[in-house]
């Protein structure tokens, strides 16, 4: 039996180094952004916020940051809109390929975004969009929509199958059970759906660097610093976006957790 | 029941089931055709010239550092899943079995965490923490050890994967194993099989859907990724998303990139369709 408790205590102390492992990036990313050093080693120089001046000061990097909001806001708009419109009709409707149908919405996620971000290139400047940053938004959202879906598709499974024929039955329309049923149902799920895109898109670099051309958003800006020599104006960067990310997901995971609460809720009243 | 009735056309059906049909239609269906069809083409004077010529193909498959890039990145992703799947399997069996539901629910939450944090700003964070100088170094200096090259190395590479790779494989796996059925664990408990054997004879079989699924996951993310191996790699000799950034921004040879786009797409489509195959086959009795 002690053979049993050690083996369980070494497994849990190995959980802690490898959550050190991954946390550790972070955590140094955020120390180091508080430091004088150029080269920064142990021990640590002085505290120093100059990093953080230096990033205020560069009108690129502010000029960065309103593209990659404006990106990022119409990227959750749109993909939430096609995530929803998605997983509504798998919910409600059986058709013909309909397997082809959700592969068409879930693949993008499984293909390298290098060669997502190469075959969106092409296509762009063929169409006569290189560079645009439109273009950014619509190769955003073809990578953020399926994410929506699953989420939006989450909470439809735990909507009863009768309230819609409930809403038909007492005189209402399908449009007008749309508006007054089903969205305010789905309410919180469209929400968080919308905070996640958002957070996917804000980080996402690979197709945003080979598609803005002269429109960089805060990823593509971080790449060409890091690529240029060390720097740690990245790391203070990194903060701003730690932040603006963890702020949206914070949100979503609430969200998330007050819909799990409130269906055990409905079950009980019913 | 009052369902509407069925119409030959039905408005309200279509506005919720054409709009992504459209969008994917044209932004991702479309881009992807686009790339194969531009393998064909041929570049003149730093234009693309639309034509049906198997140049490019020749051109890439044709020669050696293709190839030795091709199969260097074949084994860094394989080797990548394989530590991955090794490092995370002892933390998921933990998290699936040795901890209490809210500890596992707290894990997988921290765990969700780095995919919200910029990949990039990791990587340098690890750039500087590994350096010639840095804080690893500086640490294995106190005790008199070092100072050790990792960076451009494999070692710095594989750490790269593993800061893209890990949380999703533990979290994967803990999924996968958290679904087991524990009876049939302690059934085997109880006929005397000992802890390993159990692992390996009763847990492992049960979980192995999950488990492939994981590794599959971990396969794609590293073999797509250029990151890792360029920042913490030293990028020579080029692994194939290097290759197609280095031929599409500094050549301008597109149709060169794709041909290298497409054969990792058929690489990542043979791999997903055998892991699958594998993953959702009837155990056989042995």
């Amino acid at each position: 039996m002690s053979f049993e408790r050690a083996l369980t205590w070494f497994l849990r102390a190995y959980v802690g180094v490898v959550f050190a492992f991954v946390f550790i990036p972070i955590i140094f990313s955020l120390v180091f952004s508080f430091n004088s050093q150029r080269f920064p080693t142990i021990p640590l120089g002085e505290f120093s916020t100059q990093w953080y001046e230096t990033i205020l000061a560069d009108p690129d990097v502010w000029q960065a940051a309103l593209t990659s909001i404006i990106v990022a806001v119409c990227t959750s708009v749109l993909a939430t809109f096609l995530g929803f419109c998605t997983a509504y009709s798998d919910y409600r409707y059986n058709f013909r390929f309909k397997g082809a149908y959700l592969a068409l919405i879930l693949l993008p996620p499984t293909i390298p975004l290098i060669i997502m971000a190469l075959a969106m290139l092409a296509w762009f400047s063929r169409i006569g969009a290189s560079g645009e940053v439109w273009s950014i938004i619509a190769a955003h959202t073809v990578l953020t929509a399926p994410f929506a879906m699953a989420i939006i598709r989450l909470r439809l499974n735990q909507m009863d199958e009768n309230l819609e024929a409930a809403a038909w039955n007492l005189g209402a329309s399908e449009w007008a059970t749309m508006r007054h049923v089903v969205l305010p149902f789905c309410k919180p799920a469209i929400i968080s759906a919308a905070c996640l895109c958002a957070a996917v898109s804000f980080d996402e670099f690979a197709i945003a660097w080979f598609v803005s051309g002269l429109n960089k958003t805060v990823p593509v800006v971080i790449l060409e610093i890091v690529t240029g020599n060390i720097d740690p104006q990245v790391n203070a960067i990194g903060t701003f976006v730690f932040l603006t990310s963890m702020t949206l997901v914070i949100i979503a995971q609430l969200l998330f957790m007050a819909r799990a609460a409130k269906g055990v809720r409905q079950g009980a009243e019913t | 029941m009052n369902r509407p009735e069925k119409k030959s056309f039905d408005l309200y059906a279509m506005t919720w089931r054409l709009p992504i049909i459209v969008w994917q239609t044209i932004f991702f269906v479309g881009p992807l055709l686009f790339m194969v069809a531009m393998s064909f083409f041929v570049v003149k004077n730093y234009r693309m010239v639309e034509a049906f010529e198997f140049t490019n193909w020749e051109k890439m498959l044709g020669r050696g550092y293709f190839w030795d890039s091709y199969l260097l990145t074949l084994g860094l992703a394989s080797l990548s899943t394989v530590v991955a799947m090794l490092i995370a399997f002892p933390a998921a069996y933990a998290l699936a079995f040795k901890v209490s539901d809210s500890v596992r629910r707290w894990a997988i939450f921290l765990l969700i965490i780095p995919f919200f944090t910029s990949y990039l700003v990791r990587i340098f964070s690890w750039y500087v923490i590994l350096a010639e100088s840095g804080v690893v170094n500086a640490i294995l200096g106190y005790v008199g050890l070092g100072p050790y090259t990792m960076l451009n190395t494999k070692f710095g590479t594989l750490v790269g994967y593993m800061t893209l790779t890990l949380p999703l494989v533990v979290i994967l796996q803990t999924f996968a194993l958290s679904n087991i059925d524990t009876r049939l664990v302690e059934a085997a408990h109880n006929l005397g099989c000992k802890p390993f054997a159990t692992v390996w004879r009763v847990v492992i079989p049960l979980a192995k859907t999950g488990l492939i699924i994981a590794a599959l996951f971990c396969f794609i993310l590293s073999f797509g990724d250029f990151v890792a191996p360029y920042y913490l790699g030293g990028s020579k000799p080029p692994t194939l998303p290097i290759l197609i950034i280095d031929t599409t921004k500094s050549g301008q040879q597109w149709p060169r990139a794709a041909v290298v786009a497409i054969m990792m797409m058929v690489t990542l489509f043979a791999v997903a369709f055998a892991a699958l195959t594998a993953a959702y086959r009837k155990r056989s009795r042995s």
